[in-house]
């Protein structure tokens, strides 16, 4: 079954979303076969968070909202999961 | 044997092509195999065909690999090191037109997930548009 899920989360990593924390953002999401778009602004421009290309690119900075929204089978967990990232700072799951 | 694509660093320097390779293990890990070379046969800044190759056959994955080049003679040698590989590996090896360390880590990340050869790659050249 499709779902689609959104949530937003604060960036507080030191460096905002630069090079480690975009690899590790980008990994993550390419873990899920839902659609996984981000977004610094809730009206966009929304980009492919499998894109590391792109995410890095975004150069969104430490305190910026993050807004994280998917489609697809997994997207509820994909979400989760990448809130839960960002939460976290960046570090592996324990 | 890694199932995803290999990632190889062909620098004039041996300390550039070390430390993008040092970037590549630290930010993507070590699920993607990945071998550097860099320096003259002699000493000195340069390429060596031979040490591409061994380069190319330590970061061998079944799936192919992505060169990241920096300069000239670099690109050439990559080339003639590939023109050399033994038939059944020739088409399983491309050189991505992408700066040395942005590419060597933006097509080690595409690796890392299990993309194929040409995602790869793609992904190193999508640096040049972005």
């Amino acid at each position: 079954m499709s779902q689609t899920a959104q949530s937003t989360v604060v960036i507080e990593h030191e460096v905002g979303l630069h090079a480690r924390p975009s690899v590790k953002l980008t990994q993550l999401a390419k873990s899920f076969a839902a659609k996984i778009e981000i977004a610094t602004r809730p009206d966009g421009p929304w980009i492919d968070a499998k894109s590391i290309v792109k995410v890095m690119g975004s150069k969104t900075p430490k305190g910026a909202l993050l807004h994280v929204r998917a489609q697809g089978d997994d997207a509820e967990a994909a979400v989760r999961s990448i809130v839960a990232l960002v939460e976290r700072d960046f570090e592996a799951a324990i | 044997m890694s199932a995803n694509v290999g990632i190889v660093i062909v620098s004039h320097s041996p300390d550039v092509a070390k430390g993008a390779a040092d970037m590549v293990r630290q930010m993507v890990g070590d699920d993607v195999p990945l071998a550097w070379c860099g320096g003259a046969p002699g000493g000195g800044l340069g390429t060596s065909v031979e040490a591409i190759m061994s380069a190319i056959d330590s970061a061998w994955s079944d799936a192919g690999v992505a060169i990241l080049v920096d300069l000239g003679g670099a690109e050439t040698n990559s080339e003639m090191a590939i023109e050399m590989l033994p038939d059944d590996r020739r088409d399983r090896v491309v050189i991505c037109n992408a700066p040395v360390v942005e590419g060597a880590v933006m097509a080690g990340t595409e690796a890392s997930a299990g993309s194929s050869l040409e995602h790869v790659r793609r992904t190193a050249e999508e640096l040049r548009a972005a």
